[in-house]
């Protein structure tokens, strides 16, 4: 770190040269530990850079890279219709989930805003509860609720609601349901963050005004609460769009999505041109929802949300 | 009680009693999967059935006796330990120097922090492969942990940062104009006062690095296996009840480690009431 001795003052001369002569030194000399602050945040970057993005920069490379020299293959082979279907499933997938989540997550975070302070902690706890749980415990837990046997189809029946058991997992359902229960948490944490912070006056001021409760509640408090859906949704949408983990497992390999089809080129055929390409394209589509949501509602809310 | 309004607008209790019992099936939905799984683990059968036909241990003695899902745990265990060090060392240092520098460049490095969380983990992992394949670093500790690091910093920067945000800087000028350096006004005047928001990111990077799958499924194989490299291929293979032996004990973990950050908030922290206005503000 820089030292912390001042400059050394100027004397003699006019009054005023001095003085201009000494708030350019300090201005120079906050300058400089302006600098050298920032560098503390320099070995952080400089992991994040060579692990995380220097081989991304060199996966964008390889994509554009044939046998000999440049080329577009790897994106034309993108158009052949399984990977369509891939993009297909991925984007209807990733819709659905983030409409259940808005569903749920709307009045689950709603009603945490409106209950008193102890309750609302406990609520907010057990949302984190299921963020702090391991991805694979959660996953296994739908595996076993959802199977042939399992609990699910076991109770249903029991009740006489279905007579035998239903396809629960390894298809489309279990994948959408496995999902909505790991993204929820996403979806409800910025929703609240912004309920919490909307003036209740405004709610009283409606209801003096002759509004009825349902028309208070959508003409002056939804639309006050669209910071934190629309980042939640931003969340929810693009962690969807590049999940692998509960797809590849509660899928049973039935369900293809993008990042599937990524691990397979990796894995599978050591294909990497194909591999980096859909990473490429992947990545486009995210940081292209991001950039275009950021511009709409700012992105510190984004970031903030977590 | 349920006559009395209960909002602004004078809507009863009774009146949204509907929203309460949609709530509470939310919560239980979100809740009651995980919490399934811990009587499933001391079923004596092999068939995941509920309630389970009889009780028995017999899934966590599987657990302990095996030699390969041991050396995984000590693997995950490592690497989590590891992890939290490095990513709570460098990323409590970043937040604290962009914090306190207010240039242009802090405000970009930040941004450039959050990438590891935008990025699709699966682009990052298939990166990471890439990378150690050609440095020799698959399947090494080393790599895991600096790739479990890249992931972790970020949420210690989060953390850290925003409670570097109402905490008031002109303690440590008081400090360093009474003599203490800048490292030892932070060790001792700033530090202290942040500590519970930085054990809560140390917590959060160790569960992180424990709860990792993507990448470790790319660079942790071999004999350097993680936890959760090994319970995803027993996943994708078939349910064994082993995996509810282990998933109870992560569960029972994860309710340890969240309760330790919750209990760590409620601690009181004293602050100057000088500041407690212009904090409350700029939050």
């Amino acid at each position: 770190m820089t030292t912390t001795s001042l400059p050394e003052p100027v004397i003699g001369r006019e009054p005023q040269a001095r003085e201009a002569l000494n708030a350019a030194a300090l201005r120079k000399q906050v300058r400089s530990e302006a600098t050298a602050l920032s560098a503390l945040s320099l070995p952080g970057l400089l992991l994040i850079g060579a692990i995380a993005l220097a081989p991304i920069a060199w996966l964008f490379w390889l994509s554009f890279r044939g046998k000999s020299g440049f080329t577009l293959e790897h994106y034309e082979r993108l158009l052949h219709p399984a990977y369509i279907l891939t993009l297909q499933t991925t984007f209807e997938l990733s819709f659905l989930v983030t409409a259940i989540c808005i569903a749920l997550g709307y009045p689950l975070a709603y009603l945490i805003s409106q209950v008193g302070p102890r309750l609302a902690t406990m609520l907010m706890l057990l949302v984190l509860f299921p963020v702090w749980t391991s991805l694979l415990v959660r996953c296994y837990a739908w595996l076993v609720l959802l199977q042939r046997r399992g609990v699910v189809n076991t109770w249903l029946q029991d009740m006489g609601l279905i007579e035998a058991p239903l396809r629960l997992m390894h298809n489309f359902t279990g994948t959408a349901i496995g999902m909505v229960h790991i993204m929820l948490p996403f979806m409800v944490l910025p929703l609240y963050a912004t309920m919490r912070s909307i003036n209740r006056d405004y709610m009283r001021a409606a209801a003096n005004l002759g509004a009825s409760p349902v028309r208070a509640f959508w003409q002056v408090f939804v639309p006050l609460s669209l910071p934190g859906l629309f980042a939640g949704i931003i969340i929810v949408f693009v962690l969807c769009l590049g999940f692998y983990v509960t797809p590849a497992l509660l899928g049973g390999g039935r369900v293809m999505m993008w990042s599937m089809q990524i691990e397979r080129n990796v894995t599978y055929h050591s294909d990497w041109g194909a591999a980096s390409a859909l990473g490429v394209v992947l990545l486009a589509m995210t940081l292209g929802i991001i950039w275009g949501v950021g511009r709409l509602i700012g992105f510190d809310r984004i970031i903030g949300g977590r | 009680m349920v006559r009395r309004p209960a909002t602004e607008t004078q809507i009863t209790h009774a009146g949204r009693l509907w929203l309460y019992m949609l709530g509470g099936l939310i919560v239980l939905f979100l809740i009651l999967p995980s919490l399934l799984v811990i009587p499933l683990s001391f079923s004596d059968s092999r068939y995941l059935a509920f309630p389970p036909p009889g009780w028995s241990t017999r899934w966590y003695e599987a657990y302990f006796s095996a030699v390969e899902w041991r050396d995984a745990t000590v693997m995950s265990f490592n690497a989590a330990t590891l992890t939290m060090i490095i990513s709570t060392a460098l990323g409590t240092l970043a937040a604290y120097g962009m914090n306190t520098s207010h240039s242009r460049f802090a405000r970009i490095a930040y941004a450039a922090f959050m990438l590891p969380l935008i990025i699709p983990g699966i682009l990052i992992a298939i990166g990471i492969f890439l990378l150690y394949a050609h440095l020799g670093l698959n399947n090494t500790l080393t790599g895991i942990v600096l790739a479990h690091s890249v992931m972790a910093i970020p949420l210690v920067v989060i953390t850290v940062a925003s409670s570097l945000k109402s905490y008031d800087m002109n303690q440590e000028m008081a400090a360093r104009s009474l003599g203490a350096s800048r490292p030892w006004a932070f060790l001792t005047v700033t530090l202290p006062q942040i500590k519970v928001s930085v054990i809560s990111a140390a917590l959060l990077a160790f569960i992180t690095s424990l709860d990792e799958v993507v990448i470790s499924l790319f660079i942790a194989g071999g004999d350097k296996a993680t936890l959760t490299r090994r319970m995803f291929n027993a996943l994708r293979d078939e349910i064994d009840p082993t995996i509810a032996a282990i998933s109870t004990l992560l569960i029972l973990m994860s309710v340890v480690l969240l309760g330790l950050t919750q209990m760590l908030q409620r601690t009181p922290v004293t602050r100057p009431t000088t500041e407690a206005p212009n904090a409350a503000a700029k939050n």
